[in-house]
């Protein structure tokens, strides 16, 4: 449950680049998340509720756009997508895998009035 | 009004990541090694983290950052070492975040330290996520808890160093099969080194300090 320490600095993050563009308001707040940062969007969405209380930001919509996973094989370079529990290439059967998308988290854009 | 779109493309997590650099810059000036230890709780962070102050307080000063909800359970028990602790309790938050350690790491004598040992939350995914600045991740994992933890947390996996299988005094009471969790490990990260260990016992702790040792003075000659 790291969703309200990240809430925050999405929020400092969001309203400090608004703020620099002049904008009176947050619309919508376009974030970007892989499927590996482990972040569940309905916990975002309930400290962004009271987090974003008496800012520009307030009563801003959050819309979120997943990464799937993405892992390539050390042994064949296979990119894959994870079955759940398994790692492994499905390609070649190596247990050596490097993560190449799926960690991402970030703010993509921001609709501002 | 018009809608104005705005990119920012910018981490979430950025403004942590900066605060962890400069924490990094801070020991470094003071030529401190920084370990960031992370586990589920009840791992046997704190056993191991005594046991390491045990065998190194004679030669090296070190100092404990505790991370916990609540409570200042185990900042009592480095401290009846004669060992330098603060407790952060983070109210709530499953990790510790690099503002917390900087805090910390004022409060702290750091001319007088050669390391300093976080023990994070304990927690296998939120504390991933966060970096604090520390040279070395050390990931502890209990025989208790299973060898198929790097593929339900494989971003934990992925970050640490050193990685410490815990309790293995219990060992024959459990399934935990080594080869494939050494295996799980090393798939998704090659560097990381596995050591088994019982921090109740001892056994194999010696591997776990000449690592510690060889950083210790790797970082002195970096520093130097």
């Amino acid at each position: 449950m790291h969703e309200g320490s990240i809430v925050e600095s999405l929020l400092a993050l969001a309203v400090e680049n608004a703020e620099r563009a002049q904008a009176s308001r947050i619309v919508t707040i376009n974030v970007v998340i892989g499927e590996l940062a482990g972040v569940v969007e309905e916990a975002m969405e309930f400290y962004f509720g009271f987090l974003s209380k008496g800012t520009i930001a307030a009563g801003a919509g959050l819309s979120f756009k997943r990464v799937p996973a993405q892992l390539r094989c050390r042994r064949c370079s296979n990119v894959f997508a994870p079955a759940s529990a398994d790692l492994r290439c499905p390609a070649c059967g190596e247990a050596g895998v490097e993560i190449v998308a799926g960690r991402e988290l970030y703010i993509d854009s921001l609709e501002v009035e | 009004m018009t809608v104005k779109i705005l990119t920012v493309k910018e981490d979430i997590l950025g403004a942590n990541d900066e605060k962890a650099r400069t924490n990094r810059a801070l020991v470094d000036q003071h030529h401190i090694l920084l370990i960031n230890v992370m586990s589920s709780p009840g791992a046997g962070k704190t056993s191991l983290i005594m046991q390491t102050i045990n065998r190194f307080k004679s030669t090296t000063r070190i100092a404990v950052i505790e991370g916990d909800i609540a409570s200042t359970i185990d900042a009592d028990k480095v401290s009846q070492l004669g060992i330098p602790a603060v407790q952060i309790n983070t109210a709530g938050a499953c990790h510790l975040d690099a503002n917390m350690i900087r805090k910390a790491l004022d409060s702290l004598a750091l001319d007088q330290l050669d390391l300093v040992v976080i023990e994070n939350v304990g927690n296998l995914i939120c504390t991933a996520e966060f970096a604090l600045g520390a040279h070395k991740k050390v990931m502890l994992l209990s025989v208790p808890e299973g060898d198929d933890k790097p593929y339900k947390y494989p971003l934990m996996f992925t970050e640490a160093d050193v990685v410490l299988v815990n309790k293995t005094d219990v060992a024959p009471y459990f399934d935990f099969n080594l080869a494939a969790f050494t295996k799980a490990v090393t798939g998704l990260n090659p560097k990381a080194k596995i050591m088994p260990i019982s921090a109740k016992t001892g056994e194999g702790l010696e591997a776990w300090f000449s690592w510690l040792e060889a950083e210790m003075k790797a970082n002195r000659k970096g520093a130097k």
